[in-house]
């Protein structure tokens, strides 16, 4: 492999990379509330097509500021994925529906509604061959001059603003964890909502907070996906649902700590797309290649049970709904 | 009169038709540690919940420091600086002390561990307690957990403090070491309310004893004035003459022997000691001691459902004459080798009875192996809803209405009702009277009896002395996990049970 080629496979890692670090710090932020949501593929549906909605209304009524499609496209991304997150936590906290089932109709339900506004747009645009956003898209793409400066430039500067956003939420989203009395409410409220109640934290906000918050930042995931990664277009195919449960098996790879997403994904991302620089791979193999990043998800598994350190385990009361104890 | 920390008035507390506290009138003087004494559902732990602020009073007037207040959450106790250190510890396992402390505290200004920690680390000095403020929850003993909650009231500033039996989870030497911290914070001029039933801790720790029974409030007396057996009296009462039938039993010959039983659980914890006593068929043998002295491991240990260390459980079986030993039988082996053993559990939705499904199908549960070919046979059981039912007068609509949705008392009819319809030669019953109203009760009582007419042995265990006293023939005394008598339940009063509920054997005797 030369040079070039390691270094294009390192930039499909992190663009890969960035769509499901997006959803796992989402999710990160759910089930530390003690909510296993496996709506997230659905929510990531929800936050693409919501910004893409945005953009193409904008862009077809004669929009030609890409600032203004970026923020447009951006805040109804978040507004659609919330709504979604809305409805799996109205359904869990307040109906105590089963946690995994309301997360897997979330994940139709998401799909469904994004790929019949997509086709909706299609006709809007008149029918005919792909609907693209390209002014809003631009302003995702664009990158600053440091991005051309060479090997180092095109490793470290060459990607949309939202690959360095992932991170940011990332780093943001520990300290909030780790070092603010919220986040530590937060997490009592996750691992023993009991205890939590009898010290005075409103349970049932906190929870409805940290699901609405989780998805919106869930559903960047998916707005980075149609703008940055397929460049504005979409496509009613099934790649945001596979991208979202990867986003699940990399919260659970990273043991829920969101510094461990960073670099988690851009692994995943390496692996997944390992398979283009491996020559003489089949169709058949090339598919097995797809699956190793849930094979490294399941080693670490197997390891981090082995282990038992506590600080790994994910949070005690997570699916279980929480009922005030009565007598 | 010395002014009070606390003086609740007129208390009342209902649930439903229950009233777990009648008009209590508890006062804790400043300064002082008050023992809380009262048998199982005296009412103690209801009472205290009101000043904690997780029950609110139906009537009555609580006064913190004589001004009268108004307590509706536990966060009007911590304003009011009311502490409870709850028996179940509310403790996160994967924070450290320091976390779980400051937990859901508002606090001004920045975020800050360290400063939480160094107060923490101060107020363990002062006390000499044993915990580092870094420490994890899951690292800790009980003893030490138990030491974070006591820190985490003191650390929100609390100068009264319950605690609801904090010896249960303690050894004894644990528990001295309690008591010398109660007694550091008494002297720091915090009074203190500790809810026990082990007699000699009261004596030991406590400057005065206010008595609860079936929640009324009996009355107090200066620790130095009272001894074992004057707080036993106070705490039982005078007997209650119930009328529960008893008919001498007819011809009891021992039915299951029970020799050096040891169980432990899964932590470790020695739950029944060299337990050995006879249940005789045509008797009905009651089970008394305070809640968790090992009766549920003893009935699970003979129904098959608990790992049984060391002893045995020999079965004389009345047909065949034959003898068996029962230990390492789960109840499918035991229902195999021919023991006719009918278990009505503590726990009768969950371990009982299917909540969601119906009478029959709760019969079937009874029945299915019968059945043959491929299907099972669902008659017999509708036969049998259908006879209990009637017989039994469950309020019910239909027999296949979920029994969930049944009263306490229905459902507990249809569970014995199925037990006793197997013409068992065992029959074990763990409270099964325990929230039922007095009508049903005395249906429950009648059934029993009746069994034990027709030759099976029964065993009762019971938390009500003055039924224990009136329906049983014999008593097993447990304490502990260990037998502390076997005695005549017509000869016996009341008292000396009281006294061997609280008595440890003799090592050796």
């Amino acid at each position: 492999m030369t040079i070039v080629q390691l270094l294009t496979l390192i930039n499909s890692a992190i663009a890969f990379g960035t769509v499901i670090m997006l959803g796992a710090i989402g999710e990160i932020l759910i089930e530390k509330a003690g909510n296993l949501n496996l709506g997230i593929p659905g929510i990531m549906y929800l936050g693409g097509i919501g910004g893409m909605i945005a953009a193409f209304f904008y862009e077809l009524h004669g929009g030609a500021s890409p600032v203004v499609g970026l923020i447009l496209s951006f805040v109804c991304s978040m507004l659609f994925a919330a709504l979604g997150g809305l409805i799996y936590a109205f359904l869990t906290i307040t109906l105590r529906a089963n946690q995994n089932v309301t997360g897997l109709t979330l994940t139709i339900f998401g799909g469904g509604v994004a790929n019949f506004f997509g086709a909706s747009l299609n006709t809007l645009a008149g029918g005919v061959g792909q609907i693209s956003v390209p002014v809003t898209s631009s302003a995702y793409i664009a990158y600053t001059p440091l991005g051309y400066m060479g090997t180092f430039g095109k490793l470290f500067f060459a990607h949309g603003f939202m690959a360095y956003l992932a991170i940011a939420l990332a780093i943001a989203m520990r300290y909030f964890l780790n070092r603010t009395r919220t986040g530590l409410n937060l997490r009592a409220v996750g691992e023993n909502p009991g205890t939590a109640d009898a010290a005075g934290i409103n349970v049932t906000a906190y929870k409805y907070l940290a699901i609405i918050v989780g998805a919106a930042i869930a559903g960047l995931g998916g707005l980075f996906y149609t703008m940055d990664y397929i460049k504005g277009t979409w496509a009613n195919d099934g790649t945001i649902e596979g991208l979202g449960w990867l986003a699940v098996a990399l919260v659970i790879f990273a043991t829920w700590k969101p510094l461990n997403a960073i670099w988690g994904s851009y692994l995943f991302g390496f692996v997944y797309w390992a398979y283009l620089y491996i020559p003489g791979l089949s169709r058949r193999s090339l598919e097995l290649f797809k699956m190793l990043p849930y094979v490294i998800t399941l080693v670490v598994l197997i390891i981090v049970s082995l282990r038992k350190k506590r600080e790994n385990q994910p949070p005690a009361s997570l699916g279980l709904s929480y009922f005030r104890e009565e007598r | 009169m010395a002014s009070c920390a606390i003086k609740m008035e007129n208390v009342t507390k209902r649930f439903g038709k229950v009233v777990a506290n009648d008009h209590i009138n508890l006062e804790l003087r400043e300064g002082e540690i008050l023992s809380l004494l009262g048998e199982n559902g005296s009412g103690k732990t209801t009472l205290m919940n009101q000043l904690s602020g997780i029950y609110y009073p139906d009537e009555g007037q609580i006064y913190v420091h004589d001004k009268p207040v108004t307590i509706s959450s536990p966060k009007d106790a911590f304003d009011n600086g009311i502490g409870m250190i709850h028996q179940h510890f509310k403790l996160v396992d994967v924070f450290t002390a320091t976390e779980n402390i400051v937990l859901g505290l508002d606090g001004e200004g920045k975020f800050d561990l360290k400063a939480a920690g160094e107060k923490i680390r101060t107020i363990c000095e002062k006390y000499g307690f044993d915990i580092r403020p870094e420490q994890k929850i899951y690292d800790m003993s009980v003893s030490q957990k138990q030491t974070v909650e006591i820190v985490k009231v003191l650390f929100r500033g609390a100068d009264i403090l319950i605690l609801d039996e904090p010896t249960a989870v303690l050894t004894p030497q644990e528990t001295d070491k309690l008591f010398d911290i109660m007694r550091a914070m008494k002297k720091d001029g915090k009074s203190l309310i500790i809810i026990t039933h082990k007699l000699h801790e009261v004596l030991d720790v406590s400057d005065r004893v206010a008595v609860l029974r079936k929640g009324e409030y009996i009355g107090d007396v200066m620790t130095k004035d009272a001894n074992q057996q004057s707080l036993t009296d106070m705490m039982v009462g005078h007997s209650v003459t119930l009328n529960i039938d008893r008919p001498m039993p007819k011809d009891p010959k021992p039915r299951l022997e029970l020799k050096n039983l040891t169980v432990y659980d899964e932590l470790g914890v020695k739950r029944l000691d060299d337990v050995s006593f006879t249940v005789m068929g045509g008797e009905i043998l009651g089970v008394a001691g305070v809640a968790g002295s090992g009766q549920k491991e003893l009935l699970e240990s003979i129904a098959g459902l608990y790992p049984v260390r060391s002893g045995e459980i020999v079965f004389h079986n009345p047909q065949s004459g034959k003898s068996e030993n029962l230990v390492g039988k789960d109840p499918l082996d035991i229902k195999r080798a021919g023991v006719g053993m009918a278990f009505v559990p503590e726990d009768r939705l969950g371990m009982g009875l299917v909540g969601s499904m119906g009478m029959t199908g709760n019969m079937l549960l009874r029945s299915y192996r019968k059945g043959t070919g491929l299907f099972v046979d669902r008659k017999q059981p509708e036969k049998l809803a259908n006879s209990i039912w009637k017989d039994l007068e469950v309020v019910t609509p239909s027999t296949a209405f979920p029994v969930r949705r049944m009263s306490g008392g229905n459902v507990q009819k249809v569970l014995v009702g199925r037990e006793i319809a197997q013409e068992p030669a065992v029959l074990m019953s763990a409270y099964a009277v325990r929230g039922l109203d007095i009508n049903t009760s005395y249906t429950i009582y009648n059934l029993l009896t009746a069994e034990k007419m027709k030759g099976v042995a029964v065993i009762y265990v019971g938390e009500d002395l003055d039924v224990l006293l009136e329906l049983c023939d014999r008593l097993v005394v447990l304490c502990g996990g260990q037998v502390s008598g076997v005695v005549d339940a017509r000869t016996i009063t009341k008292e000396e049970v009281g006294l061997l509920m609280t008595q440890h054997r003799k090592e050796g005797a």
